[in-house]
């Protein structure tokens, strides 16, 4: 199955536009946007999930990887993430690393 | 992919130098045991002292035929350990096991079968039972199977909370059986994270420690069974038969089903960290899942049977475990394996401690006969890594050693204090010649701790094994008939009392003196010196029916009804003021056992009462104790504790010690007077109206605090 992990800029806001599945095989690509992102000293990160079908174990912990890359202030907002993701991240705890939206924020 | 992807440039040993069945490998690292993510590639370590050859088989998930199988070559093998790095792997997707060919010439007690797949000893996720209850495929000939993970929790600045052992309150519970219950309301039912979402419940209640009922991976469908009358499904539900040391069980998570069970877990860990509250596993190394010679092979039988099984001379399973095999604890090998399982979750999983269950069966030697110096409870007494965590003992075991008081400690270990149970039970249901142990157990057990202290003493009236706190009020006999086999289960000495009628009864009578006697039980065990363990539903007069032996019950009957909570609520307030009250006087939670010496005011830290100030009765037909404690307040200067238990049918006019200049007795708990006033917020008790005397009702019991009158 295809991924895709696409980064934009916007200001000071990095957009990472997430598409298909993300799991142990394409997670690298995901956490090398994150690097970007951060380099880039971001203030906010937006992760665009509305087409990420399915996020495996390692795909969650891209999530982890980009709170620990990130500064303590930056945010990191989830948008779009299906029920099953979304349900999966509070599970494990991972859901006090990040905040979820249903709409990209100003 | 590359080594600079992985970020260890300049690494030499990332690339494979031959290839197998399509995969590039290369020699392993022997250490450490078990599948290690490394970069590239996953490290495969197994060990087995007499295996002429092993094989790497590899399956991918929900698939049932392997899909790869790669043989060790001979250089890869450093003593009896075969190690192999295998590039290329999609971690997430592969499934693994052992295929192990014994020698030419077999020892006795080999039980090498090149014919099945084995599982890893070390393996730290297992799959197979991803859900719990799940249908299972009893055709799959390699059903649980060894899973990589990566041990990369993110712990924040999480560590074992290293709660001072005299401060402890411990809270018993399953994992499942404490949210599955609809009326507990949460997202979750049945799992980790669900139980999470009840940690304010404990808060509440005021437990800093809960005991976890078997969590390492099991079968819930090890000796499954239909109850023939019922039709119900029986199970074995407490999971007391371990697949996997090293992997927490999938279907208490509800993320087993994507395999997430170890960060799950984890994250339960964590929050209850963050609440205060400690976290101790049940674990159980007397016995493996493997049965008898006519149980399973899934892992050690295949790769060393005689070294860790306790086997006789002629190669049968000595069977000290009441289950059908004995773990050779004190083998060398398996001395190591328990202790590499230990330090992994003390260090991985941030675990506080562990209760051994049947750990009588951890000081036999290889032979069954009991050691004077057990290597193993040795080695953990003084092991680094678990240096902070609580070790506590069940000090018995089904081959008929019994140790409570014996137990090799080390200065180090605790014990489920079996005789504190015993005799709080038995003083309670007024048996002639109770009183004078209840004193002794009262204090911390110095005739079975002396040298050790209180802390050696965990003490409990109740434990998942048995009566439940209401049950044992409620019945003369055990009545568990839904298991299947006649009532003929169980124990049958529950020293229990039904308290005149047997089960349910409208009786108010009868009704009130079991509410009275749960009451007892609860303000004796959170007064009593030594650690005190509360089942899980005790606090709300959870019942099994009559039931003292549930192992095989997934629903209603061992399940935590959270409606409970209310309609007990007046028993739960008790429980909640007694636990409060344990926390604001260190007296109680004193180390040391008292003695006749001053404790405060002039008057010893301990001294014993009866009808007559001063005058104890401790003849056979004493049905009456009453201790007074002084020593220490919480906030420096002197206290006095009294706490009278009547187990006779008519009240008792106590004469009440004396207290030094200036201090009044307050009246904490009295269960025989009608709620709200049967107990009282600590520091806001009210002062007796009569100084000198207190009626302690049929009974009933009361604690009072002796302290200056605000």
């Amino acid at each position: 199955m295809s991924f895709n992990a696409i980064l934009t800029h916007d200001g000071s806001t990095a957009l990472i536009t997430l598409e298909g599945e993300l799991d142990a095989l394409t997670a690298e690509t995901f956490r090398r946007e994150v690097e970007r992102a951060a380099e880039a000293a971001a203030e906010l990160l937006v992760l665009e999930m509305s087409q990420l079908s399915y996020m495996s174990s390692a795909g969650l912990r891209g999530l982890v990887f980009a709170r620990q890359k990130l500064a303590d202030d930056v945010r990191i907002v989830l948008v779009g993430a299906n029920d099953a993701i979304e349900q999966t991240i509070r599970l494990v705890g991972f859901h006090h690393s990040v905040d979820f939206s249903d709409a990209i924020p100003e | 992919m590359s080594v600079e992807a992985q970020g260890v440039p300049g690494r030499i040993d990332s690339f494979p130098t031959a290839e197998l069945a399509g995969f590039g490998v290369r020699a392993g690292h022997p250490m450490p045991f078990g599948a290690t993510l490394v970069p590239g590639g996953v490290n495969f370590s197994v060990y087995s002292s007499g295996a002429s050859a092993v094989s790497l088989v590899l399956f991918r998930h929900g698939e049932r035929e392997p899909f790869a199988e790669l043989p060790f070559p001979g250089e890869y093998r450093i003593g009896g350990v075969w190690a192999m790095t295998v590039f290329g792997l999609d971690h997430e997707g592969v499934e693994y096991g052992y295929r192990v060919t014994g020698p030419d010439t077999p020892s006795p007690g080999d039980r090498f079968d090149p014919a099945r797949i084995l599982a890893d000893p070390y393996a730290r996720t297992m799959s197979g039972r991803d859900v719990w209850g799940a249908e299972v495929d009893w055709d799959d000939p390699y059903p649980y199977r060894s899973v990589l993970a990566s041990d990369d929790f993110d712990w924040e600045d999480d560590r074992p909370l290293r709660v001072a052992p005299e401060d402890l309150v411990v809270y018993e519970l399953h994992v499942r059986g404490f949210t599955a219950d609809p009326s507990s309301g949460v997202s979750a039912p049945g799992t980790y994270a669900g139980l999470i979402e009840k940690i304010p419940y404990l808060k509440a209640l005021g437990v800093n420690c809960v005991e976890l009922m078997p969590v390492f991976e099991f079968d819930e469908f090890d000796m499954s069974r239909v109850n023939p009358v019922t039709g119900e499904r029986l199970y074995n539900y407490w999971g007391y038969s371990t697949l996997g040391f090293f992997a927490p069980k999938a279907g208490f998570a509800a993320t087993g089903r994507y395999g997430m069970q170890a960060d799950e877990f984890k994250n339960l860990v964590k929050e209850l960290h963050r609440a205060g509250i400690a976290v101790v596993l049940d674990v159980v190394f007397n016995h493996t899942a493997e049965g008898n010679e006519n149980g399973p092979t899934i892992h050690f039988r295949g790769l060393d049977n005689g070294t860790y099984y306790m086997l006789t001379p002629e190669g049968y399973y000595y069977n000290f475990s009441g289950t059908g095999n004995t773990f050779n604890c004190n083998h060398p090998v398996v001395r190591d394996y328990v202790l590499d399982c230990l330090r992994y979750w003390a260090g991985e999983y941030h675990i506080d401690g562990f209760r051994f269950d049947l750990a009588a069966i951890l000081d036999r030697g290889q032979d069954g006969a009991p050691l004077a110096d057990p290597p193993l409870i040795e080695t953990l007494a003084h092991d680094p890594l678990l240096r902070d965590c609580l070790l506590i003992a069940e000090a018995w075991d089904a081959g008929g050693l019994y140790q409570v008081g014996s137990f090799p400690g080390y200065q180090r270990w605790s014990e489920w204090n079996g005789r504190y149970r015993d005799a709080l039970r038995r003083f309670l249901k007024a048996d002639p010649g109770s009183a004078g142990e209840l004193a002794t157990r009262l204090v911390g057990s110095p005739d079975l701790y002396a040298s050790r202290g209180t802390l050696a003493s965990v003490n409990f009236v109740t434990c998942h094994d048995g009566f439940t706190l209401a049950d044992l009020f409620a019945y003369d006999g055990k009545h568990n008939e839904a298991n299947g086999e006649d009532n003929r289960d169980g124990n049958d000495d529950n020293l229990s009392w039904n308290c005149g009628a047997e089960g349910p009864t409208r009786d108010p009578e009868v009704l009130a003196l079991r509410g009275r006697q749960a009451k007892n039980a609860m303000l004796l065990l959170l007064l009593s010196q030594g650690i005190p363990m509360i089942l899980a539903g005790d606090e709300v007069g959870r019942t099994q029916h009559g039931n003292n032996n549930a192992y095989c019950h997934d629903g209603p009957l061992s399940w935590f009804d959270w409606g409970l909570a209310e309609r007990n609520g007046e028993l739960l307030r008790f429980v909640r003021e007694c636990v409060a009250f344990r926390a604001a006087h260190p007296m109680v939670r004193d180390r040391r056992h008292p003695c006749g010496d001053e404790g405060a005011g002039g008057l010893p830290q301990v001294s014993w009462h009866g009808e007559r100030a001063g005058e104890p009765d401790w003849s056979e037909g004493s049905a009456l104790v009453a201790m007074l404690r002084s020593g220490t307040a919480a906030g420096g200067g002197g206290e006095h504790l009294y706490l009278a238990a009547n187990a006779h049918w008519e009240a008792r006019e106590l004469e009440l010690p004396a207290l030094p200049d200036g201090a009044v007795w307050h009246l904490f708990a009295d269960t025989g007077a009608a709620a709200p006033e049967d107990v009282h917020t600590p520091g806001q008790e009210p002062p007796l109206a009569d100084q000198r005397r207190i009626v302690v009702g049929p009974r009933a019991a009361v604690a009072l605090v002796g302290r200056a009158h605000h």
